[in-house]
C-alpha cells in the first residue's frame, strides 16, 4: 500500500508546533520558575528534601537565572531571605521541603510576620493523596502557618500555580508587607498541564492594601499641628516600607520638628539630621522618651506603639493629640488612642500634609531635647563610649566600629544587650541600613540574615553583631559563608552570659543568676574550621587595628571581642513603668 | 468615673462577608482564640451573593474590644467586610431540636399545650420518641428545656445564631457591582483522597 503524504499538511504540522510555543505543556515546578523570572526573582535561599525534589529538578534547568543559596539550616535560609529584602525592598524568596523543613520556617515567619518584611516562601508537600495520613514528612503546614503569614494556600494542581504565585508575590509585596506561604503538593509539581502564560497579580476584590486618604483629615492634622508649640514627630519602619525617606525629609524639614525613631525606623533618616533627637524604646535615648509626656502634638509616621516604645499606656503621651499615619487601620485606635487618624501609604499622605503645613522651626523645643541628651551623655553615655575600666564596654567597640565605617556600612544585629548598644551608638547615612529582630527578637537572626543582606546589596559593606549567646543559636549557617563565600563581617561581643536576661535577673531577681552564664567555643578555632579568618580581641590596644582589619579583609572575617561581663545597659524604662520614669542607672529603679 | 456603653461587656454579633475559601473559618477563629475569647455561637453560611460566604459570629466584649476584634477580621485578605451590633441592631433567631418521649406527650396533656405555645412543630414523631423544632431566641429556646426537663428530655441541641443587621443595604449593593465585574474564583478542594489505591508514590 502507498501511504499519500500531502505537502499541506506537513507545512500545516510545522506551523501547529511554532504557533503552540504560547500554549505548551509544563510541569508545574517550570511554572513555578517561570512566575519567580516574572516576579523578578533573581536570588532563592532554600534548602531540598524529597517533596520539593521536582521543583529542585525544574531549577537545575534555570540556574544561570535564578541563583539559589543552599544554607545550612531552613531558618537560616528565611531569615537571609528576609535581610535581602529589607535591605533592598525587593521580595525574599525561600524554597523548603515538608515537613521539618516547613516547620523550621515557622520562626522566620513569625519574624516577618511581626516585622512587615515581604518573603515568598515555597513549600514542597506529599502527594495530595496521602494529605492527612500521616505520611513520611507530612505537616499540617498551612494549619501550623495560618498564625504568622500574611496569606497562604495548598495547591493540589498545577493549573492553580501560575495564579496562585501572582496572588503569593503581589500581597507579599503590597500594603503592609508580609510573608506568604505556598505549600505545592507533590502531583502538582509533577503535574504537566497546558500553560498559558503568566499574569501579574494587581488586584484582589478582598484585599485593599491602602486605605483611600480622606482628605479631611489630612486637613484636620495640618490644623493641629500649625497650632502646636511642641510637636513631635515619632516614625518607624513604614517610612523605610514605603520608600518615603525623602518624603519624610521634606515633611519634617518644613516645620522644623524634633524627630525620633523606632529601633525598626532606624536610618530612615541620617542619624546626624538636624531634627534627630534620638531613638524611642526601652533602652532609647532619654530626652525622647521624657518628651513624649511634654509634647502637645505627637505625630506617628508608620510606626505601631509597640509596647517597648510606650511603657505603661495608661502614662504615654495622655497630655497629647495624636496624630498617626499608618497604611494598615487596624494599627490606628489599637494601642493608642489617636486624635486624627491619617490612613494611607505614608508616601502619598506625606506631601499631602507637607503642603498644608507652615513652615516653622521650633528651635527652642528642639534644644530641650539637647539638653537632655547632655545629661544622658554625662551620666550614662561617657562611661559607655570612653570608659575607664580595664574591660571593654560593648559601646565603645560599636562607637570605634562606626567611626570607621562613617555611616556608609548595614548593620545585622541580634539580639540582646549588644543590639540595644548597637542601635543607640549607630551612625548611618543611608537608609535601610539598620536590620535587626525588633518584634519578635529571634536570637540567632544576625548570621544568616546577613548573609541575605549581602546578597541584597553586593555593594555595601554588610556586618553581623551578634552575642556569645545569638551566634551559636545559628552558627552553622558559618557553613554557607563557606561554600559561597559572601564578604561578611562578623562581630561577636562576648561577655560570657545571656546578657540583657541576666541584667533583668540583676536588677529584679535580686541577681539570682538563673540559668544565664554560657560558655562559648572558641569562636577563632570554628571559623577555621570553616576557612573564615578571624581573630579574638581582650585589650582596648589591639580594639582598632583589629576592627580595621576585618573591615579592610578581602572576604568574610570573623572578630571577637571579650566585653565586661556583668555590664548593663542604660538608659532604661523598666517594664510597668511609664516612659518619663526612664532611668539612667541602676540606683534611679 | 462615668460608665459608659464601651466599658461594659455585652453580646455582639459579628457579620462577615467573605470570599469563599477553605481555611478561611480557622482564620477568623483565631483571631478570637488568640485572645482567649469564648466564641458563644459561630454560623457560616452562603450569602446572597454568589461565591460570597458569611459569617455570624456571637461573642460577649466591651465594644471596644469588639471594635478592634473587626478591624483584625477585616486585616484578612480573604474578608471583604466585618460589621458588629448589638443585640437590638439585628434581627436574630436560633432553632432548636428537642427529642422528647412519645409516651409523654400522649399521656400529659400539659406538654403538648406547652410545645403549642413556644410554637414548637414536631418534626418527627416515632413510637419511642418524637423530635420537636422551635426557633427563637436563646432566652425562649432554654425555657422550654427547663419547662420540658421535668418531663423527661431526652436529647436537646441548639443552632448557631443566624442574624441580619437592620440597617444593611448600602454593602449588598456595591457586593453585587463587585460580582457583576469580577465573578468569584473557584474553590479549588483536594480531589485526590479517594485515590490512594491507584498512585504509587515515595
Amino acid at each position: 500500500m502507498k501511504l499519500k503524504i500531502h505537502v499541506m499538511d506537513t507545512v500545516e504540522l510545522i506551523e501547529e508546533k511554532t504557533a503552540s510555543k504560547k500554549n505548551t505543556s509544563i510541569s508545574g515546578s517550570q511554572a513555578v520558575m517561570e512566575a519567580c523570572l516574572f516576579e523578578g526573582v533573581d536570588t532563592i535561599f532554600g534548602y531540598p528534601g524529597g517533596a520539593i525534589m521536582p521543583i529542585y529538578d525544574a531549577l537545575y534547568d534555570y540556574s544561570n537565572q535564578l541563583k539559589h543559596i543552599l544554607v545550612r539550616h531552613e531558618q537560616g535560609a528565611i531569615h537571609a531571605a528576609q535581610g535581602f529584602a529589607r535591605v533592598s525592598g525587593r521580595t525574599g524568596v525561600v524554597f523548603a521541603t515538608s515537613g521539618p523543613g516547613a516547620t523550621n520556617l515557622v520562626t522566620g515567619l513569625a519574624d516577618a510576620m511581626i516585622d512587615s518584611t515581604p518573603v515568598v516562601c515555597i513549600t514542597g508537600q506529599v502527594f495530595a493523596h496521602l494529605l492527612g495520613t500521616d505520611a513520611f514528612q507530612e505537616t499540617d503546614v498551612i494549619n501550623i502557618t495560618t498564625p504568622v503569614t500574611k496569606w497562604n494556600y495548598q495547591v493540589t494542581d498545577a493549573t492553580e500555580i501560575p495564579a496562585v504565585l501572582a496572588k503569593a508575590f503581589y500581597l507579599a509585596g503590597s500594603g503592609r508587607p508580609g510573608p506568604v506561604l505556598i505549600d505545592i503538593t507533590k502531583n502538582a509539581q509533577l503535574q504537566l498541564f497546558n500553560y498559558e502564560g503568566y499574569k501579574k497579580c494587581d488586584h484582589i476584590r478582598s484585599y485593599r492594601p491602602k486605605p483611600i486618604v480622606r482628605k479631611e483629615y489630612v486637613q484636620r492634622a495640618a490644623e493641629l499641628i500649625n497650632a502646636a508649640e511642641r510637636p513631635f514627630v515619632i516614625f518607624g519602619q513604614g517610612v523605610i516600607l514605603g520608600k518615603a525617606e525623602e518624603e519624610f525629609k521634606a515633611f519634617i524639614e518644613k516645620a522644623g520638628f524634633p524627630t525620633a525613631w523606632t529601633i525598626m525606623g532606624m536610618s530612615g533618616i541620617p542619624t546626624d539630621h538636624s531634627l534627630a533627637v534620638g531613638m524611642l524604646g526601652m533602652h532609647g535615648n532619654y530626652g525622647p522618651n521624657v518628651l513624649t509626656n511634654e509634647c502637645d502634638v505627637l505625630i506617628a509616621v508608620g510606626m505601631r506603639f509597640d509596647d517597648r516604645v510606650t511603657g505603661r499606656l495608661d502614662k504615654y503621651a495622655k497630655q497629647a493629640k495624636v496624630i498617626h499615619l499608618d497604611i494598615d487601620p487596624s494599627e490606628i485606635d489599637k494601642n493608642v488612642k489617636t486624635t486624627v487618624p491619617i490612613w494611607g501609604d505614608c508616601k502619598e499622605t506625606l506631601p499631602i500634609l507637607t503642603a498644608l503645613l507652615q513652615q516653622k522651626d521650633h528651635r527652642a523645643w528642639l534644644n530641650k531635647f539637647k539638653e537632655y541628651k547632655a545629661k544622658e551623655q554625662e551620666k550614662c553615655i561617657n562611661e559607655e563610649l570612653h570608659p575607664l575600666t580595664d574591660e571593654l564596654t560593648m559601646g565603645e567597640v560599636i562607637n570605634l566600629l562606626n567611626e570607621l565605617t562613617k555611616g556608609e556600612a548595614v548593620i545585622v544585629t541580634d539580639v540582646g544587650q549588644h543590639q540595644m548598644v548597637a542601635c543607640r551608638y549607630a551612625k548611618y547615612n543611608h537608609s535601610k541600613s539598620n536590620i535587626t529582630s525588633g518584634g519578635l527578637g529571634t536570637m540567632g537572626f544576625a548570621l544568616p540574615t546577613a548573609i541575605g543582606a549581602k546578597f541584597g546589596a553586593p555593594n555595601r559593606t554588610v556586618i553581623a553583631i551578634a552575642g556569645d549567646g545569638g551566634i551559636q543559636m545559628t552558627i552553622q549557617e558559618l557553613g554557607t559563608i563557606m561554600q559561597f563565600k559572601p564578604d561578611i563581617k562578623i562581630l561577636i561581643l562576648n561577655n560570657q552570659f545571656l546578657g540583657m536576661v541576666r541584667q533583668w535577673q540583676e536588677l529584679f531577681h535580686e541577681k539570682r543568676y538563673s540559668f544565664v552564664d554560657i560558655t562559648s567555643p572558641d569562636f577563632v578555632q570554628v571559623a577555621k574550621g570553616y576557612h573564615i579568618n578571624g581573630q579574638k580581641v581582650t585589650e582596648r590596644s589591639s580594639l582598632k587595628g583589629a576592627l580595621e582589619t576585618m573591615l579592610n579583609h578581602n572576604g568574610s572575617y570573623l572578630l571577637e571581642v571579650m566585653v565586661g561581663k556583668e555590664n548593663n545597659v542604660f538608659p532604661m524604662v523598666p517594664q510597668g513603668r511609664g516612659v518619663s520614669e526612664i532611668v539612667l542607672s541602676k540606683e534611679e529603679i | 468615673m462615668i460608665k459608659n456603653n464601651t466599658m461594659q461587656k455585652q453580646e455582639y454579633t459579628i457579620t462577615v462577608y467573605t470570599e469563599n475559601q477553605i481555611g478561611l473559618l480557622n482564620r477568623i477563629a483565631i483571631i478570637f482564640s488568640r485572645r482567649k475569647i469564648n466564641i458563644e455561637s459561630l454560623n457560616t453560611s452562603p450569602s446572597e451573593i454568589e461565591g460570597i460566604h458569611r459569617f455570624n459570629i456571637v461573642i460577649n466584649e466591651t465594644e471596644e474590644v469588639i471594635r478592634k476584634l473587626c478591624r483584625q477580621v477585616e486585616k484578612q485578605v480573604e474578608v471583604l467586610k466585618a460589621y458588629y451590633n448589638t443585640n437590638e441592631e439585628i434581627v436574630w433567631q436560633e432553632m432548636a431540636l428537642y427529642k422528647v418521649p412519645t409516651d409523654i406527650i400522649a399521656e400529659e396533656v400539659k406538654v403538648e399545650r406547652l410545645l403549642r405555645e413556644y410554637g414548637a412543630r414536631a418534626v418527627v414523631i416515632r413510637k419511642d420518641y418524637t423530635i420537636f423544632e422551635a426557633t427563637g431566641h436563646r432566652e425562649e429556646t432554654d425555657k422550654l428545656i427547663a419547662v420540658l426537663e421535668p418531663y423527661g428530655l431526652i436529647e436537646f441541641v441548639r443552632s448557631a445564631r443566624v442574624a441580619i443587621i437592620k440597617n444593611s443595604k448600602g454593602f449588598h449593593e456595591k457586593i453585587k457591582e463587585f460580582e457583576h465585574t469580577e465573578p468569584s474564583e473557584d474553590v479549588v478542594g483536594n480531589e485526590f483522597l479517594n485515590q490512594q489505591d491507584e498512585v504509587f508514590s515515595m
